[in-house]
């Protein structure tokens, strides 16, 4: 019992990378119908963006410039490189999707594809095939609860990430801009009619999802200290995964399958080889997909798409 | 109020409107009518620049140039509203949330936000009682109710209605006309519908024009056009 409660809380933090990543994908998938696939690489530019800010405020710290505590060290890294990324996400809407909006949908697929490359070789050409560590900014302390133990690192990681769902839930259910992105997905075309500048919310829509995916890169980075030009890759499919599994557009149906995604690659090596592990973990999702095509939460497409 | 000169439309190098040329008065109520693929939904679509239109286009919007302004700043910035054709309310969003997304770019108070709810539910006290109800689960008389609610919510200079009795039970239809004319006589928004139902579009505007394979071949003060045998035969049903 102790055994599984303690992959319970891997599951719990492993899942919330997913989940924040995936809450990107699904975003952008259910405002604009298209898939981001530079959103891997953003959350990898999170990760060093966050990379950068926190070793810099360790800098200022260490030479007497400002004292700051580790705990406001690591609470800025994430505030600070939620801001920037998001710009990050503005800008590969701007330069890379805007003006393909009315191009076929698999032109704006390989552009995700090319500025996702773009995105990790141009940061191979700044920093240099090397892998840089995240500076630790929290001592590890385990905590004992009846046999399972708990570092305060993955609780602040779940606790945060949760929290962070929970605003993106509110912010979409009860502002303005989010009833024009859910508005949005259901019929894009007579949106501008009711006053809403549509190139704004699509700007709106990347930036949360690139900063979601920053504080999914700060916190892999707080958990895994390495980080590396390629990280997003991998991880970026998975989360895709994630995304379509969750329905498109769902905020709660990436939440969840981001989560779902955690446990079955955390519980298929409890039973079988580790290197069978994603083999089975994708097996299974793809035997969800066969019986639930739209996900868990996505409803069939509305055809309202055009005039 | 609204001049339009020489409207030249094309779809994938198919011309759709051949220079049409057409004016509208502050707080007149103007209908263009015309059988299907006339032209009449692609005419409102430019108006509002859901579409964009061929060079030599001139549309002058109360002396100013209304091509120059996108889409959304054709409702948020000079008032000018679109009932599209299909109502296309937003079926995952609630009745009130459609009527408030209206006002997105609208810089007035919530006040006078507020003031101008209470004025769509006065006219239409079947969406207050259905006000948190999905758009998706409204009928379609309901659904007409709300998309004319939302362009009133939206901008009420000019309201620009496709085929907006299409659908209807006919004392629906007689509602929502009723509707219509308290909104141009009360509120002074001028209103310029298009409509297949010819009939109904005349006696309900103060002019028209005809418009047939995207050229206006006839207009007229609503009356005349009524007593026009051409129309008549046409479009009266003889």
């Amino acid at each position: 019992m102790e055994f599984f409660f303690q992959n319970l809380i891997n599951a719990l933090q492993w899942g919330s990378f997913y989940a924040l990543i995936a809450l990107g994908y699904s975003m952008v998938y259910g405002v604009l119908m298209l898939f981001n696939f530079a959103h891997g690489d953003i959350f990898m530019v999170g990760a060093y963006i966050g990379f950068g800010v926190a070793s810099a405020l360790v800098g200022f710290s260490a030479m007497g410039a400002l004292a700051l505590p580790n705990w406001l060290i690591l609470a800025l890294t994430i505030i600070v490189s939620m801001f920037l990324t998001s710009f990050v996400g503005m800008i590969v809407e701007r330069v890379g999707y805007r003006p393909l909006r009315n191009a076929p949908r698999a032109s704006a697929a390989i552009t995700g594809l090319m500025i996702g490359i773009i995105l990790e070789t141009g940061n191979l050409a700044l920093l240099g095939a090397r892998r840089v560590s995240f500076p630790s900014l929290i001592k590890s302390t385990t905590y004992d609860l009846g046999g399972v133990f708990v570092t305060n690192k993955k609780i602040m990681i779940v606790i945060v990430s949760l929290a962070l769902m929970y605003a993106l839930h509110r912010f979409v259910r009860k502002t303005k801009w989010g009833m024009a992105m859910r508005a949005m997905a259901f019929d894009f075309v007579v949106v501008p009619l009711m006053g809403v500048p549509i190139n704004n919310v699509a700007r709106m829509t990347f930036a949360l999802g690139s900063a979601l995916a920053a504080v999914a890169g700060i916190f892999f980075g707080v958990a895994y200290p390495v980080l590396d030009p390629y990280m997003g890759v991998l991880f970026g499919w998975k989360a895709f995964v994630a995304a379509i599994l969750g329905g498109r557009g769902s905020i709660l149906g990436a939440c969840l399958a981001g989560f779902l995604l955690g446990f079955i690659e955390i519980f298929v090596p409890m039973i079988f080889p580790s290197t069978l592990r994603d083999l089975i973990a994708y097996s299974i999702i793809l035997l969800i997909l066969t019986f639930r095509p739209h996900g868990f939460f996505g409803e069939p497409y509305s055809a309202r798409l055009r005039l | 109020m609204l001049i339009v000169e020489n409207l030249r439309v094309s779809y994938d190098r198919i011309r759709a409107l051949h220079g049409i040329s057409f004016k509208i008065d502050e707080g007149e109520i103007v209908c263009i009518i015309g059988a299907n693929g006339a032209g009449k939904s692609t005419t409102l679509r430019a108006i509002s620049r859901l579409i964009s239109v061929e060079p030599g286009t001139k549309v002058t919007y109360r002396g100013d140039d209304l091509l120059k302004y996108p889409a959304d700043k054709v409702v948020s910035k000079l008032g000018i509203s679109h009932v599209p054709e299909g109502r296309r309310i937003f079926d995952n969003l609630t009745v009130l949330e459609n009527l408030r997304l209206a006002t997105f770019g609208r810089k007035d108070s919530s006040q006078k936000i507020d003031q101008d709810l209470e004025r769509v539910f006065a006219i239409f006290p079947r969406l207050e009682e259905r006000r948190l109800q999905r758009g998706g689960t409204l009928s379609g008389g309901e659904q007409q109710m709300l998309a004319i609610g939302r362009a009133f919510m939206s901008g009420r200079e000019l309201m620009l209605l496709d085929e907006p009795s299409m659908g209807l039970a006919p004392l629906l239809m007689l509602h929502m006309f009723e509707a219509l004319k308290e909104i141009n006589q009360e509120g002074g928004t001028t209103i310029l519908l298009v409509e297949q139902n010819a009939r109904l579009a005349l006696q309900f505007a103060q002019r028209g024009y005809v418009l047939e394979h995207g050229n206006m071949v006839l207009e007229g003060q609503s009356e005349e056009l009524l007593a026009n045998p051409e129309v008549k035969k046409a479009y009266l049903g003889g």
